[in-house]
């Protein structure tokens, strides 16, 4: 191993973050600078989260490109660990994209856009320390790290919502009591997000604290997710301790991964949000919670886990339902998408749940399908809004016509998320319904009800908007820009090529999985 | 015990000598400074204070000895809070001068005071002894007594000043009659033979209960602690701003540096009764925290907001003095490390706040509003100041309260730490709050046209007749790029002295959240020194 292999996972955390740093000394008011600069710096993340997954030996397996950098002495012995694994390879990757594709896609931010850009950056540096930190401190310190810029983000770069009075109907039945339209700002979805994903850490940092004074009892105390992880195996934690931890890291985790009925700050968030924002946040930082289920709850502790499934399938696949029906009833696009990765998380927590190694697999890999789609749509859904300042579909309609781009990509995101074969969507959810069926067949069968409801928004939302008649007021429209294209191109060739070949995918997210099913 | 004894090492307290004869030579220049060059004694009294820390640190590098018969101790722990305390009195002082200068008479006795109440703390942190603590800590409160009153005109500073003095001598005299039982259930006062006493005494009577009592109250009063907290709001909102800083960052510090001796010498090591004793602070600890956050949620004002908030952050450290303990210095380290990154932080805070009002003289939250287009900087270094007292990474703020609660869970409080985690995301909402103003609000429109006698024209003018440049840099394009409806009015630049506080402060605040291990090896050293007795 060379010296850049050994710093390659350090320079995935500090080159966004040190981007961030740099960003704040560039002029004020010279918005493409910055953006140059962001692009610049999640250019190189980028390479180097290619280089990362390339590199993972998927032959050897294991925690690779390990390195260990002394951090606190006694009493509390903290090291920055950094290592990682299969799906942490896969995640890693998924992260590189999405940054490099937000920050292209966020070119429309001129307003204090040196700001946007160094929150941005900092996000996604938490994003990559959540994904290979190997110590409980910098796990959770990333973790909070990465939910910290939101609020900002959200609040002052996001869009309020206002919906107007005729919306007071359900599927069309108009309901016995009348709201009125009522504004949803841009603050209140900035500040849920914040508060709830915030009070989830608290039940994980209660966990890890919880964690830290049960290993006391063997030997000196410690945050070491490895030492943490290699104690459990020798039966170290009580299934009684297990028990009441488990959910601490499930629900704790599960609020950002969205899980029901924890899941309402998502779909808020996600509308309020700029594009670039949303990108990132239903792209990855929602996947941060279902990977630290799996990391610091299944790893940590086996026995709760297993305890506590039978809970989680049935959360997740109320999910999969809820979620589905939910965009449904939405007439706002932003809204649709929200609801729907509510929806495909419900996959990713069912395929944890079934605690099958293909299910399992299928949930890694639907992370990184869903977080690939979802990006693709929020960013073309943003170039729509860009231009039409609209992002009702009732209003919106034939823009097939005007933006055959933009509206194509948008049309690949929507069949593979639900589930057309040769798309990325099918091959994860086909996994994780193999392992359902395997285990929870009931839930199984719900779980296809969902992807059925899906298919029917989905169809529904692509035949009224983008392929009806077009309203003569949609005439002056262009298309997607230049770099909207290439995001665009770039996304469904990526979404094409899971969809096809799987396999580069499928054996490095093997090698992480079997290790954790190994426990089981 | 004969004079020798006395007087044999007394050169160990050369630093103080230093620095009570210092701020009398502030007193007298004073006399001779006409009043436009009265800025030359905040500066005097920076260097002092800096030339006094050195001179400690040379002299007193692992000195460890007990001075009259073990009424001071001059070990690590004392010079760790000197350097310390000297520290927070330097950059009050830079962060006041234009606040003196602008809106307070008699500046000279300001920077004298000052140094008093820094010679206060300092003795805090050094007494073992009952009355020795007792009469440092009425040095420190009586210099502040003086300075919050300091705002003759204003009707606020005086109610608050009195309500201070009176409280504070009602605590005192609580404290005192508290000692007073104490002394005469036990027949001692220093630290550490009260620990000896209680070891060896069979029951504890009733009046050693009530004196321990009365002494937990006094110096609940002097932290603000709930139910103690009653007073703090109404002072530092009636406090000149760069007093409130005063009283939230080093008063708290320096009445935290006496507990945490007092406890270590004299109640930690009678093991079996300590046990029970925790549960007393932690009733407190849980009080504070819960308070002091909720009610928080409810202020409008923001020199009351930090109020209350720093009621909350006593309940966090409140909560590591409780689980003090003989066989772990994790307990001390995290009190120890939590007071420098709040005193850090919060430093950032209010220097933020200060160059604020010295701009437009305006104090409530929603005054903030657009503060990110009227002044980026201190938009930025307030919203970082809050979301570190918040405990979000990548600033101290974090890493000190996964240190302490750390403590706290291990010595078998996960409840309590539960507890704390959760006030902290309580904290989070009223923080956010106010960076909601400053960020998202756009600035209050434009002071209506017809003259510049509104406050914020007037001290435009006042800067720039000084030749400090106002703010006329880039915000005018940036105007003219964006929403050129909201019109803003730009704030003038802080001073120099006020950047190089709000500067540094950022410095550390993301350096010790970062890369705390060197600091963390010198609160080790003092803890070390305090927790292993004299």
């Amino acid at each position: 191993m060379n010296s850049f292999d050994q710093s390659a996972l350090l320079l995935t955390i500090l080159v966004p973050l040190a981007g961030a740093v740099l960003s704040m000394f560039l002029p004020r008011n010279r918005p493409n600078d910055a953006w140059y600069f962001a692009i610049f710096v999640s250019a190189i993340t980028l390479v180097i989260s290619l280089f990362l997954f390339v590199g993972y030996d998927f032959a050897a397996g294991g925690y690779q490109f390990v390195r260990v950098y002394e951090w606190l002495d006694e009493p509390l012995n903290i090291d920055l660990h950094l290592a990682m694994d299969g799906i942490a390879a896969t995640l890693v990757l998924l992260n590189g994209i999405v940054l490099f594709g937000a920050v292209l896609i966020s070119q429309t931010i001129k307003h204090r856009s040196r700001d946007f850009f160094v929150l941005l950056l900092a996000l996604g540096s938490g994003v990559f320390g959540v994904f290979v930190a190997q110590d409980l401190f910098f796990l959770f310190f990333f973790y909070e790290l990465a939910v910290l810029p939101m609020y900002l983000l959200i609040g002052v770069w996001g869009s309020s919502t206002i919906f107007e009075a005729d919306r007071q109907r359900l599927w069309g039945i108009p309901l016995p009591f009348d709201l009125g339209s009522y504004n949803r700002p841009k603050e209140y979805g900035a500040m849920k997000l914040m508060l709830v994903l915030v009070g989830g850490s608290v039940l994980i940092w209660v966990g890890i604290l919880a964690m830290y004074v049960a290993s006391d009892q063997f030997g000196s105390p410690t945050f070491s997710m490895q030492i943490l992880g290699e104690l459990s195996k020798e039966g170290a934690f009580s299934p009684t301790f297990q028990n009441w931890v488990f959910p601490l890291f499930m629900i704790g985790f599960g609020v950002l991964a969205g899980l029901w009925p924890f899941h309402t700050w998502s779909p808020d968030g996600h509308v309020a949000a700029p594009t670039g924002v949303s990108m990132l946040h239903a792209g990855v930082l929602m996947k941060l919670g279902a990977f630290g289920i799996i990391r610091v709850g299944m790893v940590l502790l086996p026995e709760g886990a297993e305890a506590w499934m039978p809970v989680l399938i049935v959360l997740g696949t109320v999910n999969v339902v809820y979620g589905a029906i939910s965009a449904m009833s939405q007439r706002d696009l932003k809204y649709i998408i929200g609801y729907s990765s509510v929806s495909h998380m419900g996959y990713v927590i069912m395929g944890i749940a079934t605690l099958h190694p293909v299910g399992l697999t299928g949930a890694v890999l639907q992370m990184f399908s869903h977080g690939i789609m979802t990006a693709l749509m929020f960013a073309m859904v943003g170039a729509i809004y860009e231009r039409t300042h609209v992002r009702d579909i009732t209003i919106l309609n034939g823009l097939m016509k005007r933006m055959g781009f933009a509206s194509f990509f948008f049309a690949i995101a929507g069949l593979a998320s639900l589930g057309l074969p040769g798309l990325s969507g099918f091959v994860a959810e086909f996994m994780v319904f193999t392992g359902a069926f395997k285990t929870y067949l009931p839930f199984a069968i719900l779980a296809v009800i969902g992807a059925a409801l899906t298919a029917i928004y989905i169809l529904r939302l692509l035949a009224r908007t983008f392929f009806g008649e077009a309203d003569p007021r949609w005439e002056g429209l262009t298309d997607a820009s230049p770099v909207e294209k290439t995001v665009g191109a770039a996304f469904v060739l990526i979404l094409l090529f899971v969809g096809v070949w799987p396999a580069p995918f499928t054996r490095v997210i093997n090698v992480g999985v079997d290790s954790v099913m190994s426990l089981f | 015990m004969s004079t020798e004894n006395l007087t044999a090492n007394l050169y160990l307290l050369t630093p103080e000598f230093v620095l009570a004869g210092f701020a009398l030579l502030v007193f007298v220049l004073d006399l001779f400074l006409p009043d436009e060059r009265k800025d030359l004694l905040g500066w005097l009294s920076v260097l002092g204070l800096i030339g006094i820390a050195i001179l400690s640190i040379a002299m007193l590098v692992g000195v460890d000895e007990s001075l009259y018969n073990g009424l001071l101790a001059v070990d690590e722990y004392a010079l760790f809070f000197k350097v310390f305390f000297i520290g927070i009195g330097v950059f009050v002082i830079l962060s006041s001068i234009d606040y003196v200068r602008q809106y307070l008479n008699h500046p000279g006795e300001f920077y004298g005071l000052l140094l008093f109440s820094v010679l206060g703390m300092n003795l805090m942190a050094m007494s073992r002894e009952l009355l020795t603590a007792y009469i440092s800590l009425e040095l420190l409160s009586f210099s502040l007594y003086v300075m919050v009153a300091y705002a003759l005109g204003s009707p606020k500073s005086n109610e608050a000043s009195l309500k201070y003095i009176i409280i504070g001598a009602v605590s005192s005299a609580i404290l005192l009659y508290g000692i007073s039982m104490v002394y005469s259930t036990l027949g001692v006062t220093r630290f550490a033979d009260i620990g000896e006493e209680l070891k060896v005494a069979g029951d504890v009577s009733p009046a050693l209960w009530a004196g321990l009592a009365l002494i937990v109250a006094g110096l609940g009063f002097k932290l603000a602690a709930v139910p103690f907290h009653m007073w703090a709001p109404d002072v530092y909102e009636g406090a000149p701003l760069p007093i409130t800083a005063y009283l939230a960052i080093a008063s708290k510090a320096a009445a935290f540096a006496l507990v945490l001796r007092l406890l270590a010498e004299a109640f930690v090591p009678v093991a079996d009764r300590w046990d029970q004793w925790q549960i007393i602070l932690v009733v407190l600890s849980a009080l504070s925290m819960l308070v002091g956050n909720l009610v928080a949620l409810a202020q409008r004002n923001l020199k009351r907001l930090m109020a209350y908030s720093s009621v909350g952050h006593v309940g966090y450290i409140l909560a590591g003095t409780a689980v003090l303990s003989t066989d772990s210095l994790l307990g001390a380290n995290g009190v120890i490390f939590y007071l420098v990154g709040y005193s850090v932080t919060s430093m950032v805070v209010f220097a933020a706040l200060i160059a604020f009002f010295n701009a437009t003289g305006q104090e409530e939250i929603v005054d903030l509003a657009g503060l990110a287009d009227r002044q980026p900087f201190l938009a930025m270094a307030i919203a970082i100041g809050l979301f570190s007292l918040s405990g979000l990474p990548i600033f101290v703020g974090f890493t000190i309260k996964f240190y302490l609660f750390t403590a706290v869970a291990n010595e078998g409080y996960l409840w309590l730490a539960g507890l704390a985690i959760l006030t902290s995301l309580i904290s989070l909402y009223y923080y956010l709050q106010v960076i909601r103003q400053m960020y998202i609000q756009p600035a209050l429109a434009a002071p209506a046209e017809g003259g510049g006698d509104s406050s914020g024209d007037a001290v435009v003018d006042e800067t720039e007749a000084e030749g400090i440049p106002a703010g006329v840099d880039e915000h005018t394009h940036t105007a003219a790029h964006h929403e050129p409806s909201s019109e803003y009015v730009p704030l003038p630049r802080p001073s120099v002295a006020l950047i190089a506080v709000v500067f540094l402060g950022l410095v550390a605040t993301v350096g010790l959240g970062v890369y705390p291990a060197p600091l963390l090896e010198l609160v080790e050293s003092a803890s070390a020194a305090v927790m292993q007795g004299g």
